[in-house]
Parts: structure tokens; sequence; C-alpha cells
């Protein structure tokens, strides 16, 4: 089989999101956008460390626990693979969504929100969003 | 292999009547990467080098790998060593060094080192004196590994190194890690220098270990509380303050608790470690007994 780098982590030291969560959201995140599909393997983790200086055990937790919630595993020899899809049908959504956003944007500008209160707008308006649903 | 890489038990060090390190206990498990912090002076040195064997304890106990440091040539061949300012020898070349290695260690890698020195991009011709700083840290790291250590010890390895070289030397250390999985001890003044590569964090001021423990579980143990002024001796048993500072109205307060602090009077936060390293300090110069010797 022909190696293929599929994805390349990044870490964000000032985010205060763990080291370890940090990969899993990138994973995920690649997952979603269609980067990485069933099959795939992930980075080594002799890879990931030499890429990222970070502690070899972060990077096998990281794994571990995409193990856990079933998205990947270990074929023992060889690394880390891709056990399932994450895009499904959502991915199709993203660009209709993606138009809509758009739109309404340009309607808070014509309204004269500036970046900012832009931002703090859907931010709250996310928030409470949240609360509703898990209500 | 579940026993302690490190175990210390009242270790000190006394130069006449100056103490360099006092009444250090630890108990480090193996398979981590621990970092070592401390203001300079504050003893780093005198520990890293005792656990190699080249200097002396006047007191207490210490077993690394289960043996006596220096013991016998075993021991030695189990411990990969990199003094400060790695040290190489500015009339020989890259090559000479490897051949030194070769002849003094019984476990020498020459593959592993061969195949570092080239990944480097560096000319196993060249004079260790024409290298620069980066290069020569690389070439004293390429030393300790070919050893294939159980464990590897560094002082300050990145101190002098500018932040890209920096960046390099941990990548490498911690390739060497991920294929070998040995153990290792590597100190610095700057916990943001080993925040990314240290599971296990020990946090050395004035002489005394201040705190020790996985950095999981230091990070899971320690907050920033604000609220209204109280006396700190207000809050629940098993709080223990750690540093505090006041205004006329609110108070701050980085504290250690087991347990979740569940207190509606107070915002809790999650610290990082460079605010739980720092608070410690502070703790060691405003207190001179340590409030905590080590956990687990």
């Amino acid at each position: 089989m022909r190696e293929v780098r599929v994805i390349e982590f990044h870490l964000d030291s000032r985010s205060g999101v763990a080291p370890y969560m940090q990969l899993i959201q990138q994973v995920r995140q690649a997952m979603r956008l269609g980067l990485l599909g069933e099959g795939d393997q992930l980075p080594t983790v002799k890879d990931v460390v030499a890429h990222l200086a970070i502690n070899p055990n972060t990077v096998l937790k990281a794994y571990r626990e995409l193990e856990h919630e079933g998205l990947v595993a270990p074929r023992p020899g060889v690394g880390t693979f891709v056990t399932r899809s994450l895009t499904d049908q959502s991915l199709a959504a993203h660009g209709p969504l993606r138009d809509e956003l758009k739109s309404w944007l340009g309607r808070a500008r014509k309204a004269g929100l500036d970046d900012e209160s832009i931002q703090a707008l859907f931010v709250s308006t996310f928030r409470t969003s949240i609360e509703e649903t898990t209500r | 292999m579940t026993d302690p890489v490190l175990r210390a038990d009242g270790l000190s060090k006394r130069y006449g009547r100056r103490t360099a390190l006092s009444d250090c206990t630890l108990s480090i498990p193996p398979g981590r990467v621990v970092g070592l912090v401390g203001p300079n002076g504050a003893g780093k040195t005198t520990l890293l080098q005792i656990a190699v064997g080249m200097l002396a304890q006047t007191a207490g106990t210490i077993e690394v790998l289960g043996g006596r440091p220096a013991a016998n040539p075993a021991q030695l061949a189990r411990v990969g060593f990199v003094a400060q300012e790695t040290p190489t020898y500015a009339g020989l070349t890259i090559a000479d060094h490897l051949r030194f290695g070769a002849h003094t260690n019984p476990r020498w890698d020459q593959r592993l080192a061969d195949e570092r020195i080239a990944a480097l991009g560096l000319e196993p011709a060249q004079k260790a004196g024409k290298l620069s700083g980066g290069q020569r840290a690389q070439l004293a790291l390429t030393m300790a590994v070919a050893k294939r250590p159980d464990l590897l010890v560094l002082d300050e390895p990145v101190a002098s190194l500018d932040p890209l070289a920096r960046r390099e030397f941990l990548r490498s250390l911690m390739a060497f890690v991920a294929d070998h999985g040995a153990s290792v001890i590597l100190s610095s003044h700057l916990v943001s220098d080993l925040e990314r590569v240290c599971d296990y964090l020990i946090v050395l001021v004035a002489s005394r270990v201040r705190i020790a423990g996985e950095v999981e579980h230091l990070l899971a143990t320690h907050y920033r509380l604000t609220g209204a002024r109280r006396d700190p001796a207000d809050l629940h048993p098993g709080v223990t303050v750690i540093e505090g500072s006041h205004t006329d109205r609110q108070s701050t307060l980085i504290v250690r608790s087991d347990t979740p602090i569940d207190d509606p009077s107070l915002a809790v936060e999650q610290i990082t470690l460079e605010d739980l390293v720092l608070a410690y300090m502070t703790q060691a110069t405003t207190s001179p007994r340590p409030a905590l010797e080590s956990i687990r």
C-alpha cells in the first residue's frame, strides 16, 4: 500500500484546550470535512511527535480516545486507521448553509453592525439556542 | 517494568554551609518525560548530577533504575546524560565523537547515530567547534541516545538555543522516546520550554521540592478562586492555599484540592501549568517551608 500523508496536526498552546483534546478535535474536524474517510491512516505516533515536539503519550491518549469513540482502530504493527465516516449527509448541507449565512452577514452589515457586533450577536444566539435545545 | 525510574529519600547536598539540595523525596514512575523546573540556583543541576553519579550526596539515599548511580559499568550504560551547555570536543570531528562513543559504550547503536547525523544534514568530517549551538546540542543528544539508555537525563538542554533550534531539539528527543520508550528527565528554568513534552513535573525552588506529580493530575487538582475578600482559613478542609493576593474587596487564590470545589460565592477556574509553577515559586519566596513535599 502506498503511504499517503493525509492530515497534519497543529497545536495552539494559548487555547487552554489540552493538547490531546486538540488532536482529537482535529481528527473529528477532518472527518467531518471529508479529509479523512474510512480506511485512511492517521499519522504515526512518531510522525506526530517529531512534527509537534510533544510527548508520545499525548498522541497515544488521543488515539485511544478516538478508538473508544469508535472512530478509529489500531492495526498492530501498522498504524491507526479510520473505521467510519463522519460526513454522511451533513457535508452536502454545508454549501447551502454557507450561502444562507453569507446573505445573513450581508444583511447584518447593511443594518450597520460592525464585525465585533456580528460576532457577539452570533455567539450569544448560538449559546441561547444550545441552552434551549438542552433544556 | 513498574519500579520507579528514580527514587530519592531525604536526599541532601551541602557545600560547607551552603545547602544545594535539602531533604528531597521523590518517586518517579517509569516511562515518563519528567520536567524539572525551578529558578536558576534552585538545585536542579545538583539533583541531576547526583542522579547520574557525578556528585555524591551528603545525606539521604537515591536509586536510579533500581541501582546506585554510577555503581558499575552496567548502571553507567543504562543512563544517558547531556550536561548543561551540551559540551562537545571542539577539536574533534563528528565522526571522532561517534567513534569515541562506540569505544566507551557497550550498548552503542552506530546505525542510530549515523542515521541521526544524516537526518540532521551534518557532515561527519566536520569539527564540533565549527557547529552552531543547535547542531552542537543535537550532536550531544546523538551521543546520549546512541548509548540506547533506559533513562536519559538532560540538564537545561534548550536554554541556550534559539526558538527554532529549541523546537528541532525537542522534536528529535520526542522521536527517540516514541521509538525506544526511554524515560527522560530534563530541566529548565522555564516551564513553557517543557510544557508540550513533559507528562510529569517537579518544581524545585531554593533547594526544596515544592510539588511533584503527573501533569494531568496537577492540572486537575489546582484551581484559581476569585471572590469577595475572605480569610483563606475559611475554605473547606482539604483545600490548600498555594498563593493568595487580596485587594480591599477581592481575594484571588491559587489552591490545591483533590475534590472539586463547589462554592457558589467563588469563581472557580482551571489554571495553566505556567500559573501553577509560578504559584509554587511565589509560595517558596514567601514561606520557607513547603506546604507539601510531593503528591503521588
